[in-house]
This record gives C-alpha cells, structure tokens and sequence, in this order.
C-alpha cells in the first residue's frame, strides 16, 4: 500500500505536467529577428520569454503554461503573413507584433479576413509598439489591441512640452520613408504651427527604412539648415546610426525623439555630450519613482543583460493573463470581450484603461531627458547616463478621439 | 550653401573610399580568378566581427592585424576546398557557392555574436575630432579609414603592375598552362589571391566596424552596392574600382543635400492634375531617392557602357 501510495505520489504530479504541457497558451511573436530592426525584435523577444517565464513561475495562465513562439518577419509585411500563417497552422492563437506600422497594417487585416473565414478560430493580435494611429482609427479592428500610445498622442504630449521650450526657434524633422515616419512628420508639422506658430520648420526629411549604414550627409544637412531642435520617429539602427554620425560630427541641438532609448542610441548620445538635450517619450522608463517596476528592473537586467525598453510588453502579458481569468477561458473571443473596457494598474504605477470603442490603451506617459543622474540610478548601456524625468502627463490628459467604427462579433 | 557643399564632399569621399576598400578585393580576386564573389561582403562582416572580439581581448592594433590575416586563412580555406572543386563545374556552379557561402556565413555570425549590435568602438587614441570645418568635427578616425584606404590602393597598384609577384599572377589568368609550365604553382597563386582578397575585405570591416555598425546584417547591407562599384569602375579594374568608389559615394552624399524636385524645377502641377499618381512623381525629391542613385548609375552603364568605366573587355 505504501509502494502504491508512493508510486501514486510521484506519477500524479507526472500526468498533472503531462497534461499541462499539452495545454500550453502560444504566443506567435512576429518581428524582426534578422535585418535592420533586428536589434530591436531580438530585445523584444528576450522580454516576452522573460514575461512568459514570470507567468509561469506563477502558474501561467489558467494553469496552462505560456510559451513565446518566435517568428522572424525581416521587417516586411508579406513575410509578416507567411510566419502569421505558420504560426497558426501551428496551433497558435495569439499573435504580438511591435515593430513597423507597415508590418501592423498588414498584419491586421489579416487577422481580421482569417477570423472572418474561420469562425471558432479566432486570432487575435496585440500589437505592443506600432503607433500609427491609423490602426486604431479607419483601420480598427476588433481582433486588434495596442498597448503602446499612438503617434498622435505621443506628439500631442511632445509638442505641449516644446511649446514651453522658448530656446526652440528651428526644428527639423527626419522620418523614415513610410507610414509611421510620415504620420509623425504631418502631426508634428500641423501641432506644432498650431501650438508656437513663430516655431520655423528649417526641413522636412524622408529617408528609407533600415536602409542607411551612414547618416553624416544627413547631419551634414540637419547642421546646414541652422537648426537647433530635430524632431524624429526614427528606431532601430536608424535612431543609433543618427545620433552616431551627429555625434561625429559634433551636432549640437536638442533631440526630440520616440526611440532614443534603443539599441544603440545611449551609447551614441553619451558620445555627442548633449547632457539632458535627449529627449524621449515613453510610458515609462527605469528610472521612474516606483518601487515594483524598479524591483522589476532590476531582476531583469541581472537575468537578461538589456534595460526593459518595453514596459507596455509587461502591461500587454499582465492584461492577457487578467482578461483569461476574468473570462475564465483562452479563448481569443472571450479574452478579447474581458479586455475591452479593462482597467488595469500599470507596471510604472498610475491606472491605464483599453478604450473599448478603438481598442487603444491609455495610459501615463512621461518626457525623459537623458544624461547625468543621481548616484545609485539605473543608467543605460553601460554609459553612466541614464533618464530622468522632466514631465508626466496623467492618462486622462492623454485621451485623444478616435474615428473608429468597429464591427463586433 | 559653401558649407554643405565642402562637407558634402568630404562625407563622400570618406564613404567613397571605405567602398573602395571592400570593392578592391572584390576586383583583385575577379580580374585574376575570373570569379564573382558574392560573399565578399561577408568577408567584410567577418573582418568586423573578428576585429570585435580580438579588440576586446588584446586591443584595436593587434586587431586590425590579425583579424584580416584570419579572415583571409578562411578565405584561402574556401577557396582551396571549395571553390577548387566547384570550378570545375563552371561559373554557374562558383556564383551559386559563393551566394551559398554569403548565408552561410551570416547566420553562423548572428549564431556566435547573436542579431543585436556589438559595441565596437574606435581605439582610444584615434578617439577625438582632427578638424573642424564650419564648426562640423571631422573625427581622427575617419581620417585614419581615409588614409588606409589610400595607402591599400597605391600599395595594391604598386604590386599588381611593378613586381615580379604582380607580373605572374597576371600572367596566371591568361595564361594558366603557360606559367604552370614555368614552374609556377598556379593553384596556389589562385588560393592565395583569393585570401589576400578576403583579407582585404576584412580590413575594411574592422575599420569601418566601430563606424559604422557591426551587426550581423552588416554584409547585406553593403554587398548589393559594391557589385555597382565594380561593374560600374569596369569589371577587373582597380583604378575603375576607385573612381566608382569616389563617384558613388559623391553621388549618394550630393543628392542627398538636394531638395529639389520636378516640382521645383518645373513648378506645381496644376490643380486638376494635383491629385493624380504624377503628383507623386512629380513631388519625389532628390534626396528622397538618394540611395537608388547608384543603382540607377548601374543600370545606364550597362546600358551605355557595358565594359564600365575603365574596363578593358566586354562581358
């Protein structure tokens, strides 16, 4: 009896891992793991496994266990589909994408046509980083939810910021050459002749995607033009490879930028020397006054080597966990019906809300400047600089209308 | 507009001449083995790479120095136990080895290094600006890239057309059974022009790693446009290769400066026709296409002048 009971004890726990393993919930991730934005997809891969392995040391999610299934997309839309493809012949039913609004577009119409032609087999897509607000206005979809603030939102709050800036006279925009490069260099054109009209736009650059090695001709340009503030969507290598050539080249302006904070980009303004002249939107950063994101923090630099670029990626998988218990299921239709509407406490501290009518979540978001800080401070990359605050905009102050018109299953 | 003007034509010739030093070896190993080597540009990565890590164990100088040396072993390696072979098969067979080869070596670098960035920096001796023109640094690394590249060309020249190495290895080309029979190692000198060739590419990269970026997708990002600069300059020719280095680092950098479009040369469309695809077209500025300039170039020489530039035969 005892053999019985022994051998009970330890085959149960056995068939308890045996069927859990079955029952895992996937994750299709789909960014760029080679190509120009690879440095950003590979950061962003190491942050989802990292959040799927906090939910499962917890238990995952209804007792499934989460698993990331990394899939490459280049940065291109049609190789987006075919991994979308794969990864749903596969078994997975949730897909996460941040990386180019192209990318996003593509992606979400897909999602929407497959969950037309195969009911019971719903996907749905959580996209955690691209801002076009397109996505979230004539684009929206029900199968769709972003995490990130748009584009729009995000240069309202720039704009109101350097509209207080008087030693900002000239401003250059530099985008890349494709949808949300271009949606940031017309609202930033548009707020910011509305806000300070004296503001002059000295120019207005396009440049490919993650196509340029070197950007001295550019800073060549941007310092030609008498400029002494550059506004710039750029991310990836183009963010890093800009500030590096302005760096070189000795540019000395104040940065308004999205991405500084990437791969590269620290590095690169600890070399210009512009102390506290970077300047970078996000919902959240290391430094921000909060003792649970900082714990946070912490760990997560000591397990993966890389500062946590997405905070929203801990908002996104902490908000899916929530939605699957409060529908008591993992099945996409309900998890997307628990999430519309959710409030929820977000990582930096502050209530953030998914805005059930376009599927947009606000949430705060602060202005950081980068350079000397405090002893005992996170810095970034090793340089001994790292961010500091300089404004927080509340979630209610963030709100923007949209134009969205869903169609609900 | 002076100012943009000169450095506009400095950032080109410095980029001009970084070109110059891959597209060199490119043109050796293809004026001496008749063979287009698609991987070169991986080479380039594997200089860079090489350089990376030899730099953070025993520093820049020892790195410049050996990082090529093992770049061109592997790259003699390659040719002595793959390309031999392959030859026989045609050129066919070689273009499609060496395109195999450039994936090859990309994933097995994204392997050992991983996809993101490395942080190559330059030594710290080179590590402040050597001028200022119109109050734009010009960092004493770039001029260390501009000088190398110079003294590889000359050197290059001096060789291939002075000494008595540069007269066999001509000769061994044309006349592969001639100069065996003089007693001449031919497959050897075929073995070590193709390492001396990827060596020269891996000079290249462990200069313009900590320039530039040295990530794993560095080799594709350059590699379409060297095989302009080569066919542009002529196939085969190193002072082609030169002038094509100079002429599409120039073109790119000017037209990037150039905001002028059709529409400012020619004014706006009427409004009738402002909304249709011209529109499009007809708003594009120069420095909007700057980086399909070279491709363009390509494409009317081959049109106008298939040999290239400088080249000596037609293709």
């Amino acid at each position: 009896m005892k053999r019985l009971l022994a051998a009970v004890a330890i085959a149960l726990p056995m068939l308890g891992a045996a069927a859990s393993a079955q029952e895992t919930v996937k994750i299709g991730y789909i960014d760029p793991l080679s190509g120009g934005g690879a440095s950003v997809g590979e950061g962003g891969l190491k942050t989802f496994q990292y959040l799927a392995d906090e939910l499962n040391a917890k238990g995952g999610i209804l007792g499934k266990k989460v698993e990331i299934v990394p899939l490459d997309n280049k940065t291109n839309p049609q190789e987006s589909l075919i991994q979308a493809q794969k990864a749903i012949d596969s078994g997975v039913r949730y897909v996460t994408q941040g990386n180019g609004s192209s990318v996003a577009g593509a992606l979400s119409d897909f999602v929407t046509k497959f969950n037309e032609r195969n009911p019971g087999k719903e996907v749905l897509y959580f996209n955690y980083a691209a801002v076009d607000p397109v996505l979230t206005n004539e684009k929206c979809s029900f199968w769709h939810f972003r995490w990130d603030a748009n584009s729009d939102i995000k240069m309202e709050a720039l704009t109101n910021y350097m509209k207080d800036q008087p030693s900002i006279k000239k401003v250059y925009l530099i985008n890349q050459d494709y949808s949300f490069g271009q949606s940031v260099r017309t609202t930033a054109r548009a707020m910011l002749s509305k806000k300070r009209a004296d503001i002059q736009i000295v120019g207005d650059e396009l440049h490919p995607l993650l196509k340029i090695t070197d950007f001295a001709p550019y800073v060549a340009k941007i310092k030609a033009s008498g400029a002494d503030t550059v506004v710039t969507g750029n991310w990836g290598q183009d963010i890093a490879l800009l500030l590096k050539a302005a760096a070189d080249a000795g540019l000395k302006v104040s940065w308004y930028t999205y991405y500084a904070g990437g791969a590269g980009g620290p590095t690169a303004i600890k070399q210009t020397g512009l102390n506290h002249q970077v300047f970078q939107i996000t919902e959240g950063f290391a430094n921000v006054a909060h003792k649970e994101s900082q714990d946070f923090e912490k760990a997560f630099r000591a397990k993966v080597d890389l500062s946590l670029w997405y905070p929203r990626a801990v908002n996104e998988m902490r908000m899916f966990a929530a939605a699957a218990e409060k529908a008591k299921s993992v099945d996409p239709v309900k998890v997307a019906q628990a999430l519309e509407g959710m409030k929820f406490e977000v990582f930096n501290g502050g209530q953030g809300e998914m805005r059930k009518d376009d599927h947009q979540f606000f949430q705060p978001i602060y202005i950081s400047s980068f350079g000397e800080i405090p002893a005992g401070q996170f810095d970034e990359e090793k340089t001994g600089w790292g961010w500091k605050q300089v404004a927080k905009i509340e979630t209610d102050k963030t709100i923007l209308p949209t134009t969205c018109k869903m169609d609900r299953p | 507009m002076l100012e943009l003007i000169v450095t506009s034509t400095l950032n080109g010739v410095l980029f001009g001449m970084l070109l110059f030093l891959m597209a060199s070896g490119l043109t050796v190993i293809f004026s001496m083995l008749g063979v287009l080597n698609f991987a070169h540009a991986s080479f380039y990565m594997l200089g860079a790479f090489f350089g990376f890590q030899i730099s953070r164990w025993f520093g820049f100088w020892p790195a410049l120095i050996f990082a090529p040396l093992l770049a061109g072993a592997i790259g003699a390696a390659v040719e002595r136990f793959g390309l031999r072979r392959v030859h026989r098969n045609g050129h066919v067979a070689e273009l499609l080895f060496t395109f195999g080869l450039a994936f090859a070596i990309e994933e097995i670098v994204s392997i050992i290094w991983g996809k993101v960035p490395v942080d190559f920096r330059p030594p710290e001796l080179l590590d402040f600006p050597a001028f200022t023109i119109f109050s734009t640094n010009y960092p004493a690394y770039k001029m260390f890239m501009l000088a190398v590249s110079i003294v590889i060309f000359v050197g290059l020249l001096l060789v291939l057309k002075r000494t008595r190495i540069g007269l066999i290895v001509q000769a061994a080309l044309t006349h592969p059974h001639m100069v065996g029979h003089l007693g001449h190692n031919v497959e050897r000198i075929f073995m070590l022009v193709f390492g001396v060739g990827t060596a020269l590419a891996a000079v290249a990269g462990v200069i313009a790693g900590p320039s530039l970026v040295t990530q794993s997708n560095m080799a594709a990002m350059l590699g379409p446009i060297l095989f302009v600069v080569v066919v542009v300059g002529g196939l085969g020719s190193l002072p082609g290769a030169f002038i094509a280095s100079l002429l599409i680092g120039l073109v790119q950098t000017f037209a990037v400066s150039v905001n002028g479009s059709l529409a400012s040369v020619f004014g706006p469309l009427g409004p009738d026709l402002a909304q249709s695809w011209l529109s499009d077209i007809w708003n594009v500025t120069i420095a909007q296409i700057a980086p399909i300039m070279p491709y363009l170039l390509l494409v009317l020489i081959l049109i106008f002048r298939p040999m290239g530039l400088l080249g000596t035969r037609e293709t």
